[in-house]
């Protein structure tokens, strides 16, 4: 079986399997890049003109109050090692002290991600429930109405600037026609009702089997996550369709059809399941883009959540805040990537 | 003939275009019985396009017209797609040129056979795995009980159109249509594919339309051989008299192949004459 | 469309430019450009945003010919007019200023910043680029994955961060966008210059003595331009938004200034009373990069035939 044996054999017999060299290279991909995305926000922090001593100790302080935190700040120290000393703090969660709350920042993600995981969550659905079928049949149904939509919504999404989106849909939706809830994550006198578990209020709530809290909470969240979702319908629809045309020309396509099978399973068994895996990769992308965007339609909504963290935090000049935050999101962007990159490895037949 | 299989007259295939129409293949009529039918070719003269447009495949903004297409009884230009997608695989099938793309890249060669086969019957999942099975051998693979495993990529080429073949044979089609099923193989295994194909089509007594651009290799397979020129059927002969063919088209395509027994010095070069372009087609019904 | 404001050419230049055979390079060249206008011509909707971005251009040319009023003047007595008031087109925001006139002279803000982005973000990546393709080795490693690093960045929160370190205004601002906008761009001109790099024109270059400065900046770099100009056109409308976002979070152009996010945040306070203050300048946000959406994607069809067909 000379004809099988050429794709299959060949690689055996060598000392390191060539699976866990491609591990070893994507780890080492992974910690150069979280080192460097460290460094980078090390650097941003050195060079800011806030002086991090006086944001401690406050400018009433004397001389030697001033010396003392110096040092204990180890700023005395050459800048590679306190870039060490960042590396490790950090490693072992520790991104310093807010000045604004308190708190420890760590603490301070903790409490506040979850408002911005749920929004993001909730947005990247809708985008792909009405995303991915919006762009398969733009690429069906190429050059016709649903085409000329899904390009239309996609030049919308990607000219509307999304804070300005936000409050004209408050205006609209809460203003005039009064079907959503206001800004926040909450109304006053639902708050406290239900045991938070997972920080998730649409699932705390179903859990605690409390729907009117639910009711409210949804209230709240369906606007942003909605606009966000938009955003992510823009994106996701475009490249399905792109993918989709690409699949849709290629010879096993026609293949399918002279098997006589209906357009339906033409479409969706045949040419579908070929984008599954590119679709996964942006979806994972449209994602890292909504806890990105989600800056500033927190801030519109007043959402308390990673978004209005950073942004207060930054006109607050509280940089550890700002700089813990930055490296979260930054985390998530890579862990992300890395992610579809595996699924890639794993659901594709060709990539073993 | 009373075992015509499949009966054309005056096929054309248009796409239109910015500059008006284009007529990719103008007025054609051929009928194919239990035979072996060869159309021959260069690129672009729409012998691909005919045979997609006997299952009426051809890509929108195209579209096909005709005085008479029938296939079996059912007369294909009044037939709505899901009456074409009934005959599609059923009655008629086709073979492509390369498995690197016309085999499913994410489906197991199980998968895209037994599909094949349950598309036009009610058969359970097993039934149609024996049949897969069957087909397989039937094709000359050895352990097909491993291959149905396998995906595309995992296959050579002559292995592809191998698997190609008995998956568009599974339904038991009367007409097979072969678009240029050898040209991206290896050298080595296009004639044990086209001896397997030939043997299966002969054994099922079924009718081949063979699409190609060799003429030699048509004229060892098919018992009646038609010159396509600029859309139009320039010459037809029997297989065996090719070499008395008349046209200077025809000619000059079997003069510019090389022949090991002739050497010549320099091949010809293939002269075209505009005035080709406008006689009218000739029938090969 | 038949008749555009492009110079109508003289009698005979027509000929000239679309001759099969042109005489000499700068022939060549014109004939290109005019041929890539003629095909943009025939694209409405590219039209469109162009003539779109020209009526902008023109509003922040001659702003203060156009504006009504002084745009930096306070009048609390004609504080939250709607539009239609009279001497108010666009109504007066919250401290009595005519909206109409600081949207004309946003423009030039928004303007400025793109230009400037426009001009740093290619222009540092093109650096970039040619010198990781070029040099090739640990050098194209070491840059790659400092690309890399920072794509691996959410950009706007990059940028707010930026802008925390740097300060707030519109100077920060365009280094702040330019230093997350860069990445792409040194991939462009890194994969540009490891095609061109082994060319035989580039070696026989190298034969009559050239160094590598001359061979990247007279050389690898003309050839790397078309493909960036591209980009960089469909990439103005993401960095006409990020500009907004910081303007709008209070990080770019600093009040009185009328930026055009600035002024978004502005009126956001009033956003269910006073809808205008808000709405008004957040659609001439939304004009002018849906003007440069529609551009870009003219200009790609034209430019980049491969990209266009899907």
């Amino acid at each position: 079986m000379s004809e099988i044996s050429q794709t299959r054999d060949g690689q055996q017999g060598l000392a390191v399997p060539p699976w866990l060299k491609k591990l070893v290279a994507t780890l080492l991909t992974v910690a150069v890049t979280l080192l460097g995305l460290l460094f980078v926000t090390f650097m941003i922090g050195r060079v800011m003109p806030i002086d991090p001593v006086l944001a401690v100790i406050g400018e009433r302080a004397t001389q030697a109050q001033y010396d003392a935190a110096f040092k204990e700040l180890g700023l005395d120290k050459s800048l590679l090692e306190q870039f060490l000393i960042y590396v490790r703090d950090v490693l072992s969660g520790d991104f310093g002290k807010s000045i604004r709350t308190g708190q420890e920042v760590t603490t301070d993600i903790a409490r506040v991600f979850p408002a911005t995981l749920e929004l993001a969550t909730l947005g990247t659905v809708i985008g792909i429930v009405l995303g991915v079928p919006l762009g398969v049949m733009a690429a069906v149904y190429r050059g016709s109405w649903i085409d000329q939509l899904a390009r239309f919504v996609g030049l919308i999404g990607y000219s509307m600037p999304i804070f300005w989106l936000g409050l004209v849909g408050l205006l609209i939706f809460y203003g005039i026609l009064d079907w959503v809830e206001g800004p926040g994550r909450l109304g006053v006198f639902y708050q406290g009702l239900v045991p938070e578990r997972t920080g998730l209020l649409l699932v705390d709530s179903a859990i605690a089997g409390d729907w009117t809290v639910f009711k409210n909470a949804f209230g709240h969240i369906i606007l942003p996550a909605s606009l966000l979702g938009y955003y992510s319908l823009a994106y996701i629809s475009r490249m399905t369709r792109s993918f989709m045309l690409e699949q849709l020309n290629s010879e096993y396509v026609t293949t399918a059809r002279v098997k006589g099978l209906s357009e339906r399973k033409v479409i969706w068994r045949h040419a579908f399941r070929n984008i599954r895996i590119q679709l996964i990769t942006v979806i994972a992308l449209a994602y890292a883009n909504l806890l990105e965007g989600s800056v500033l339609t927190e801030i519109i909504f007043a959402w308390p959540g990673l978004g209005s963290y950073i942004t207060t935090s930054l006109l607050a000049n509280d940089m550890n805040s700002v700089l813990g935050g930055t490296v979260v999101i930054g985390t998530i962007f890579v862990a992300l990537n890395i992610f579809s990159d595996l699924l890639y490895r794993v659901f594709d037949p060709r990539a073993k | 003939m009373s075992d015509t299989l499949l009966d054309v007259e005056n096929l054309w295939v248009k796409f239109p275009t910015r500059n008006g129409i284009f007529d990719a293949v103008r007025g054609i009529s051929f009928s194919l019985g239990r035979e072996r039918l060869g159309i021959v070719g260069e690129s672009g003269s729409g012998k691909s396009m005919t045979g997609r447009a006997v299952l009426k495949l051809i890509r929108k903004p195209g579209f096909v017209e005709a005085d008479r297409m029938v296939m079996g009884g059912t007369d294909l230009l009044t037939a709505t797609e899901k009456d074409m997608r009934a005959i599609r695989g059923r009655h008629a099938a086709m073979i492509m040129q390369d498995p690197k793309f016309s085999l499913n890249p994410v489906m197991t060669v199980e998968q895209q056979m037994v599909e094949a086969l349950t598309t036009h019957e009610k058969v359970s999942k097993r039934e149609a795995r024996t049949r897969a099975l069957e087909m397989l051998d039937a094709v000359a693979i050895r352990e097909p009980e491993r291959v149905l495993k396998l995906y595309p990529h995992e296959v050579s080429g002559g292995m592809g159109q191998r698997i190609m073949i008995a998956m568009m044979l599974i339904p038991d089609p009367e007409i097979l249509i072969a678009d240029e099923p050898t040209s991206a193989l290896d050298v080595s295994v296009q004639l044990q594919v086209l001896e397997i194909m030939d043997k299966l089509v002969k054994d099922r007594g079924m009718g081949l339309i063979f699409i190609s651009h060799d003429l030699n290799l048509v004229a060892n397979f098919c018992d009646r051989v038609a010159v396509m020129y600029a859309g139009r059927i320039v010459e037809v002969c029997e297989a065996g008299k090719l070499h008395e063919a008349q046209h200077p088209y025809t000619r000059g395509l079997l003069n510019a192949v090389p022949d090991l027994e002739h050497p010549r010095e320099r091949l010809e070069v293939l002269e075209r004459d505009p005035a080709w372009r406008e006689t009218p087609s000739v029938s090969a019904r | 469309m038949t008749e555009l404001p492009n110079p109508q050419p003289k009698p005979g230049w027509r000929e000239w430019l679309l001759t099969d055979a042109p005489a000499s390079r700068g022939q060549a060249r014109a004939a290109a450009w005019y041929a890539g206008w003629l095909a943009l011509r025939g694209n409405t909707l590219a039209m469109f945003g162009l003539l779109v971005l020209l009526f902008l251009i023109l509003c922040a040319l001659f702003a203060p010919l156009l504006a009504s009023q002084d745009p930096f003047v306070q009048d609390l007595g004609a504080r939250l007019l709607p539009p239609g008031s009279e001497g108010y087109i666009f109504g007066t925001d919250s401290l009595g200023r005519d909206i109409y006139s600081r949207l004309l002279y946003g423009a030039r803000i928004s303007l400025y910043i793109v230009a400037l982005v426009a001009l740093v973000a290619p222009l540092l990546g093109l650096i970039i680029g040619t010198i990781a393709g070029y040099a090739g080795g640990w050098v194209d490693v070491v840059l790659m994955r400092f690309t890399d690093i920072f794509l691996a960045f959410p950009r706007l929160i990059l940028a707010l961060a930026f802008v925390a370190a740097l300060g707030a205004g519109i100077e920060n601002a365009v280094l702040a966008i330019s230093l997350t906008a860069w990445p792409p761009y040194a991939r462009i001109a890194r994969a540009e210059t490891l095609t061109i790099r082994n060319s035989d024109y580039i070696h026989a270059i190298r034969l009559q003595g050239a160094g590598p400065v001359r061979i990247i900046t007279r050389h690898v770099w003309p050839l790397c331009i078309s493909s960036l100009v591209i980009r960089v056109t469909l990439d103005m409308a993401g960095i006409i938004l990020t500009a907004a976002g910081l303007g709008f979070l209070g990080l770019g152009a600093q009040p009185p200034s009328p930026e055009w996010g600035a002024m978004v945040s502005e009126g956001r306070k009033y956003i269910l009373d006073h809808w205008w203050v808000a709405t008004i300048p957040g659609l001439a946000i939304f004009a002018i990069s849906l003007a440069f959406n529609l551009l870009g994607d003219g200009l790609r069809d034209v430019l980049d035939p491969k990209e266009s067909k899907s």
